[in-house]
């Protein structure tokens, strides 16, 4: 069966925050996978990391199956610390976002986070070969590249999985556009970037929302939305749907996402309560059929 | 002391030779392809100019490196492997690799050409540089533009490979191999087809109060006042609006290139062993003046002698220019 995943908290959520929002999500939210831990920001981390184990504690009690993901981008020496501790967990399940965790990681077995690149089925081979179980592919895959992806890692006994909701991480860089914005470097940043908790928008020079800032992160303004393309990513033997944390009711787009999945749900119903959860924000899915990502293609209308 | 090797762009096979006559140790070229991510319109290389490259090159002690440096979609991988074949085939000195899958390929298929981590990599600590050394064999990184000097220092003393570093050109700002803003907005990704603000998505608007507007796939990524020079769309380069800043701001980083001429002692002494300039886009003038200039800034140090720094810094006179990353960690 198709299961569905919660992403790890992109933005700088507030400790109580974060704990509200699980607790939440343990009691009452049909995820099977909850990914966990900071990967934007080895700054932010020291803010949450004391309310983890009990936040692990609760998901599993709940019958959640919790992953901790590790940073995307690792440079200073605190950041090859934090990769280089968890690497060395057995459990949970760890998710690695970059090589220096797979370095460290060894043959041990591990998820593989879709800042890792598996673009295709050599890399997923290589991976899979290394202690690889389950590989979560490039938001900007087009759909025929998923489909070859998907069935060679199910061939190699690996999951799969590809976010459908929420916003897309465009970029990373070593600069903080947060502390920027404010005047500031990250080494002084004052976590200026708590007062976003949705993201910074960024509006182009004729006033049209086009980015948004995530502290070292660039995000999509819209949020991807492959509601529509569920069933076609299952039978594409997709085995995992991620969900990114947004500021919106996530167990009301994690029941959605379910009823759908499973039938329960017209396509037209689940898109129109998708839209009507999702607020003011822009819902695209334009990298899945091959053009440009804050489209929003139509499917067309089943025979 | 490390070799100092000067490694520098070859968009076009003139190009290549401009830059083998002005003094390059190694020239740095791609096929015309998706296969490497430099891959515009009008640039680029043939097999068969790639093989009299190769021919000239070696003729005047040049190496020839192939970017190959792009991630192949699922489905796709057929056309790395094949460039991969043809490159070894006609003699290259070294593969400029991003992608694992691509990685392994040649070490296997062509475990007698040397590989080097493209900067597409992003490997920018010990670990992930020893992983790629570790798994492929790979002789040489490419490190990313967000390192300072004392950082390169340390790190050449963890791994077992050779750096490269860029020193001049384009500055790059997202941790390259993991942006999609191109992608986002005009449906040509950077990772998979090797495309970065395309050409051919750019449009100047001259507005009703005289102002341009510089536009990616419709998208106004800056707005210049009549007696302002529009600038190029590329989308890390923009000015846009925030809730703290109204007025329009470089979100992301000015447009200005890079130019490490002053640190160019102090890198050769960290244990940089080559030294990148960025540009296959550029004119065959600008390549020669580039490394004609640089040519001789690093065989003076290498002799003991001053460089004559002057030179390198009027290359990019007029323009505004930064050290980046490699000066000081305020940068970040």
């Amino acid at each position: 069966m198709t299961k569905l995943t919660l992403g790890p908290i992109a933005y700088h959520w507030s400790a109580e925050a974060r704990s509200d929002f699980y607790a939440r999500i343990a009691d009452e939210a049909p995820v099977d996978d909850v990914y966990l831990g900071e990967v934007i920001c080895s700054k932010r981390a020291p803010f949450h990391e004391a309310e983890l184990p009990a936040t692990i504690d609760r998901l599993e009690r709940a019958g959640k199956r919790v992953i901790l993901s590790t940073l995307a981008e690792v440079m200073l020496k605190r950041e090859r610390k934090a990769t280089d501790d968890l690497a060395g967990i057995d459990a949970p399940e760890i998710e690695i976002n970059n090589a220096a965790g797979l370095f460290a990681r060894g043959r041990r077995p591990h998820r593989i986070g879709p800042f890792m690149n598996a673009y295709n089925e050599a890399t997923i081979g290589w991976m899979a070969a290394r202690g690889a179980t389950h590989v979560c592919l490039p938001s900007e895959m087009p759909a025929p590249a998923i489909a070859v992806a998907a069935r060679a890692a199910n061939d190699l006994g690996l999951g799969v999985e590809v976010q459908v909701f929420g916003r897309v991480s465009l970029a990373v860089s070593a600069r903080c556009y947060h502390a920027r914005a404010h005047g500031r470097t990250k080494d002084n940043c004052q976590f200026v970037c708590e007062e976003d908790p949705d993201g910074m928008p960024l509006r182009s020079r004729d006033d049209q929302p086009i980015l948004r800032v995530n502290g070292i992160q660039t995000q999509s303004e819209s949020y991807l939305d492959l509601l529509p393309e569920t069933p076609q990513l299952v039978a594409d033997r997709v085995t995992h749907l991620r969900l990114m944390p947004q500021r919106v009711d996530m167990v009301a787009v994690a029941q959605v996402f379910r009823d759908a999945v499973d039938g329960r749900l017209s396509m037209s119903e689940a898109d129109a309560r998708l839209a009507a959860l999702s607020g003011d924000a822009r819902l695209s899915n334009g990298f899945y059929h091959g053009a440009a990502g804050y489209r929003r293609i139509a499917m067309a209308a089943p025979v | 002391m490390s070799l100092a090797e000067l490694i520098c762009p070859a968009g076009t096979p003139a190009a290549l030779r401009t830059a083998v006559d002005a003094g390059a140790d190694a020239v740095y070229c791609g096929f015309q392809d998706a296969t490497n991510a430099r891959n515009f319109p009008g640039l680029n290389l043939t097999p068969d100019e790639l093989a009299a490259s190769v021919v000239y090159a070696h003729a005047h002690g040049t190496k020839v490196l192939l970017a190959l440096n792009t991630y192949p979609p699922a489905g796709k991988l057929d056309l790395w492997r094949h460039a991969a074949d043809t490159g070894a085939r006609l003699g290259v000195d070294a593969f400029i690799v991003a992608d694992m899958g691509v990685a392994d390929y040649i070490a296997h298929a062509h475990p007698q050409v040397r590989l080097h981590l493209s900067v597409q990599a992003a490997a920018s600590s010990p670990e992930a540089i020893r992983y790629y050394c570790e798994s492929f064999g790979v002789k040489r990184v490419v490190l990313p533009r967000i390192l300072t000097i004392p950082e390169i220092r340390q790190i050449r003393k963890e791994i077992p490979c050779e750096i490269e570093t860029f020193i001049f050109g384009n500055h790059g700002l997202m941790v390259e191999g993991r942006c999609s803003l191109t992608n986002y907005l005009t449906g040509q990704s950077t990772n998979m087809d090797g495309v970065c603000s395309p050409a051919s998505d750019v449009e100047y608007v001259r507005d009703a109060d005289g102002s341009m507007s510089s536009q990616l796939a419709g998208f106004t990524i800056d707005r210049f006042g009549p007696d302002e020079k529009a600038g190029y769309p590329t989308i890390c380069k923009g000015r846009y609006t925030a809730p703290h800043r109204p007025e329009g701001y470089y979100a992301f980083e000015e447009p200005v290139s890079l130019n490490l001429s002053r640190l160019l002692p102090e890198l050769i002494d960290a244990g940089v062993h080559a030294f990148k300039i960025e540009g296959r886009q550029r004119s065959k003038s600008y390549v020669r003046g580039v490394v004609r200039a640089f040519r001789a800034a690093v065989d003076d140090i290498k002799a003991g002698r001053k460089a004559n720094i002057a030179d390198l810094l009027a290359l990019t006179e007029g323009q505004k220019q930064t050290q980046g990353a490699f000066e000081t960690k305020k940068w970040r």
